[in-house]
């Protein structure tokens, strides 16, 4: 049984988890204690080498320091220690067994050998009574080939089994995890590895141990689908086959894959990947650590929609003739699009471009450029509101991007979130407030519609009125963030599409201004806007919104760049639409012209993350069909329309890049905002928005499904699978105890 | 060890009767998973009743605030008692709403402690012990007149009339006057097959047997009579100097 920490009394002593490593702040590199432990670094001796790690590290963490490897199951560095699987034995000097070496803290001086006749016998030892109960299924276990039980077995398994039993190997019948996790659960060797990320980071603490002894399981006793977002971490946290992907089931083996590491784009966080491919599919996606961003996990959209890249695929040019769509060639598309623009007669702001949410940042560039040059600023997003300019504008960074950065998170002591569920808008930031709020006293509050967040919070309201009592200082929480030494307000992308946008954003601007001395500082800034859509900060970035002049015109023609989410009325039927994307979804069907593009898998293309991070991602396969990069068709068009654009190629277009903002090729870097530009932009939007006045229409979540909220999450099976399983609970929830109306995802 | 040793080194039948070890099936233990039945589900309503309210505000007063999930053993038990001697989901449930933890916790203490029964009982519960020292001293037998007395009965079984529950056990801490049973909460010690009988004959009646031991001894004391302490110890003083006495 694990001891842990539940949802609804959190300890107020931070001590009874293990630190959760995070390795963005060295000293705070203890595995044991809550609290970092500062500067006293110690020194031992592992296999005569000597290390120095910081004091309160687990000994495996010294030892690996060493460079000495120590096989492990049930120690990972970001989950709190177990020390069940007793595989990391070493020799310590002067200590009469073995030691569990994750479990033992580093002490200065000692000595210890991890490679010793003694340390190997225990290993082996440990490994038999593994294998004993272990089926003997590697040639169809999913697992194989990145199996640590069996590459560990080729050092420290025996040959031959000493156990016959009568009775057979253990039997344990598997569970229904849904449709994103497949259970052997013959094979589990009880490392509760997925206990622990599920109780610790995704807060489902449905997932326990029951029984005990050599009957011990892993599941939910009473039979429960494991209803998180974040759930897909469990199959890479297994160290075994028990847990394994369901719809990457008998598909591939891992040394069949080509992996490239790539930027996720179905949330803004911008979590790094590995896309793991065969030819010209992708058969999966694994996160890629990056503990600024994602730390190790990825949400179960980004792992599992990538299925969605191979049906509804435009292929092929498209021009409409009558009511159907004709293939055609790139010249007769291209040419049909420069006719079609000649027929409408737009002239200046009449030609309007949308920019959706997987548009890359070249291609906006691109497109800007090129709407820019045919003498219009009509540059709408497709978000309610889209077409007009945003509340926060974009001439200062820091108004809409995530300042406090990610793994600044952690670092806040009180928390505000406005208009936002995290746990459907960023699930990784999610799983980091979690975290904080686990180990350490952090307060939080929510204004805007209840949801369930994995952490417990204050509930302000759903209202501008909510915002505006906090704002004048009413209630208790007001009281607790006035007292914070890291205060962090987070703002919901959906504040800015809200009527009471203005208002509100009124109220947040000055009210950080008034306690500027805390929320913007050179070290801190805890206004934080929370983008939920992959391509939003780099339109922002780019200026991709329309002038004020501009988006009261009536446009004549349309350029729709990845847009799928738009309202269709607000595309005036006379208009000529060209569709430019990857996915046959709405925006296609809108379109006169539809041009094939490539998606987030098959371009290497610049992408910008909420906190402003711009980070490159890369084509790991090719594209479909005919389809094209898509700052080329872009470029291409412009040729056919007779307005070239000056650039022929990535890097001629990369220097564009670099005119329009030096942050769009810096990579994998932030540039924190200066206090005193950070602190105009709060005053430019509240002069903006000076005198707005609050009709309290209630905030609402902008993510009902999170499953489906693109294109490629709408076309894949996997997600469809999940939107029947979790959103709508079509079969399970048998034995329904202690779900209000806060169902995850109701 | 001797899997290194040449396979014609050792004959054939040897090898397998020395390699072969069996564990016994555990009928006394129920499923470690949960499966809803007309008698077993969380839709069946269970609440303490005043006075156990009482102990159980009591018992979470035991413990701080903060960590009042502690008291989750004393209140599964009292809920078992109150629940006809077994824990059930709604039990479970409960004590996880009672405590303000999530009821997978609950769920892994209950089935972790073999002492929390996840099926009904009978009203009897009569738990064998068969670890070793009382294995010494017959307790096989005690197990099978148990058996038979109740009508034939397999350990982990009801008896039809729903009266009496047998299961096997691991050590009670009663050694010293093997073999033994407990019934309800009561120890039976010292028994025969004989003794056994009477004492399931006088719970079938509805009659509550003297618990302890059977053979007349008090406690734990030699049955063969005292060795030591056979005449009055010399008291305070004697055998010292006059000026102590």
């Amino acid at each position: 049984m694990l001891r842990l920490v539940s949802t609804v009394s959190r300890p107020t002593s931070t001590g009874l988890l293990g630190k959760v490593v995070s390795t963005h702040t060295p000293q705070c590199s203890s595995a044991f204690s809550a609290t970092c432990s500062r500067g006293a670094d110690i020194t031992l001796t592992v296999d005569g080498k000597e290390v120095t790690v910081p004091q309160g590290s687990a000994l495996i963490q010294a030892c690996e320091a060493a460079g000495a490897t120590i096989p492990r199951f049930c120690y990972h560095d970001r989950l709190a220690i177990a020390g069940n699987c007793r595989m990391c034995l070493v020799e310590v000097e002067r200590s009469p067994k073995p030691v569990a070496s994750c479990a033992m803290p580093a002490m200065p001086g000692s000595k210890v050998f991890t490679n010793t006749p003694l340390v190997h016998e225990a290993r082996e030892g440990v490994m038999e009574f593994l294998l004993a109960n272990h089926p003997l299924d590697c040639p169809v276990c999913d697992q194989g080939g990145e199996c640590d039980l069996q590459d560990q077995s080729m050092r420290y398994g025996s040959d031959r089994t000493r156990f016959h039993e009568i009775t057979g190997k253990r039997a344990v019948e598997n569970k229904d995890m849904g449709p994103l996790v497949k259970t052997s659960m013959n094979r589990c060797i009880q490392c509760t590895r997925c206990v622990r990320f599920a109780n610790e980071v995704a807060g489902i603490e449905e997932l326990g141990t029951t029984g005990r002894g050599n009957d011990m399981q892993i599941g939910t006793y009473v039979e429960k689908t494991m209803d998180s977002e974040m759930s897909g971490n469990i199959v890479d946290l297994c160290p075994v086959g028990a847990l394994t992907s369901k719809p990457y089931a008998f598909h591939a083996r891992p040394w069949e894959l080509k992996n490239t590491e790539s930027v996720d784009v179905m949330d803004a966080v911008g979590s790094n990947i590995r896309i793991d491919s065969r030819g010209v599919q992708v058969m999966r996606i694994q996160p890629k650590t990056n503990d600024d961003v994602n730390e190790e996990w990825i949400n179960d959209k980004t792992r599992y929609a990538f299925d969605g890249l191979r049906f509804q695929r435009l292929t092929t040019p498209l021009v409409k003739q009558g009511d159907r769509f004709v293939p055609a060639t790139w010249e007769n598309a291209l040419t049909a699009i420069a006719e079609g623009l000649t027929a409408s007669g737009a002239k200046g702001d009449e030609i309007q471009a949308v920019a959706g949410h997987l548009a890359d940042t070249e291609a906006m560039v691109a497109l800007k450029d090129l709407v820019n040059r045919l003498g219009s600023d009509n540059l709408g997003l497709d978000q309610p509101g889209g077409n007009r300019p945003p509340i926060h504008g974009v001439d200062v960074r820091s108004n809409y991007l995530f300042n406090a950065t990610i793994p600044g998170v952690e670092k806040a002591d009180a928390i505000l979130l406005v208009g936002t569920n995290p746990r459907h808008e960023a699930a990784v930031l999610n799983s980091r407030i979690r975290k904080s709020w686990l180990h350490t006293p952090v307060e939080i509050a929510l204004i805007g519609e209840r949801a369930d967040t994995a952490y417990g919070y204050d509930y302000l309201g759903d209202s501008a009125k909510a915002l505006a009592d906090f704002v004048a200082g009413k209630g208790a929480f007001a009281d607790k963030f006035k007292n914070a030494k890291n205060p962090l307000i987070i703002v919901g992308s959906a504040l800015s599409e809200h009527p009471d946008g203005k208002s509100m954003y009124n109220d947040l601007a000055n009210f950080v201004e008034k306690n500027k001395e805390r929320l913007v500082t050179p070290t801190w800034n805890g206004f934080s806007v929370l983008q939920r859509v992959a391509s939003r900060p780099a339109a922002y970035d780019v200026g991709f919104v329309p002038s004020q002049r501009a988006s009261t015109t009536k446009p004549k023609f349309v350029y729709l760049l990845n847009a799928d989410e738009l309202d269709p009325a607000s595309i005036p039927q006379d208009a000529f639409v060209v569709y430019h994307g990857h996915h046959g979804d709405l925006g296609a069907q809108l379109a006169d012209v539809c041009l094939p593009a490539t998606a987030y898998t098959e371009k290497a293309t610049t992408w910008v993350n909420t906190e402003g991070r711009t980070q490159m991602g890369r084509a790991a396969v090719s594209a479909p069909g005919v389809a094209r990069e898509d700052w080329k068709i872009v470029r291409a068009l412009s040729e056919v329309i007779g307005t070239p654009l000056p650039y022929d190629d990535v890097l001629a277009l990369r220097d564009r890049l670099w005119e329009i903002s030096p942050t769009l090729v810096r990579y994998d870097t932030t540039e924190a905002t200066s206090v005193d530009v950070a602190l105009a932009g709060l005053k430019l939007i509240a002069s903006q928005t000076a005198g707005a006045k609050a009709v309290g229409t209630p905030l609402r979540r902008p993510i009902t499904n999170f499953y489906q909220t693109d294109p490629i999450s709408r076309a894949s099976v996997t997600m469809a699978q999940c939107t029947r399983a979790f959103v709508k609970g079509e079969n399970y929830g048998f034995s329904e105890v202690g779900k209000g109306s806060q169902a995850a995802f109701a | 060890m001797f899997s290194k040793l040449p396979r014609s080194a050792l004959p054939r039948t040897v090898a397998r009767s020395r390699f072969i070890s069996s564990t016994p099936s555990r009928n006394s233990d129920a499923l470690f998973v949960h499966r809803d039945t007309p008698y077993n589900n969380p839709k069946i309503a269970f609440e303490f009743d005043a006075e156990n309210m009482k102990r159980a505000q009591d018992i979470i007063s035991h413990y701080p605030p903060q960590y009042k999930k502690a008291a989750v053993i004393p209140l599964l038990d009292l809920g078992q008692r109150q629940n006809k001697g077994w824990t059930s989901i709604s039990v479970m449930n409960y004590v996880a709403n009672l405590l303000g933890m999530p009821p997978m916790r609950v769920y892994e203490v209950a089935t972790f402690y073999t002492m929390f029964n996840r099926e009904p009982i009978g009203e009897h519960f009569v738990q064998v012990c068969t670890t070793t020292p009382c294995q010494l001293r017959g307790s096989t037998e005690i197990l099978n007149t148990v058996c038979e007395h109740l009508g034939g009965i397999k350990p982990g079984q009801t008896t039809k009339d729903g009266k009496f529950t047998v299961v096997e056990v691991e050590c009670q801490g009663a050694c010293s006057n093997a073999p033994m049973i407990v019934v309800g909460d009561d120890f039976y010690e010292d028994l025969t097959p004989k003794s056994t009988k009477t004492i399931l004959d006088a719970f079938k009646k509805g009659m509550k047997p003297k618990p302890g031991p059977q053979s007349g001894r008090q406690t734990s004391e030699n049955s063969a009579g005292l060795t030591t302490l056979t005449k009055k110890p010399y008291g305070p003083g004697e055998f010292c100097q006059p000026e102590f006495q």
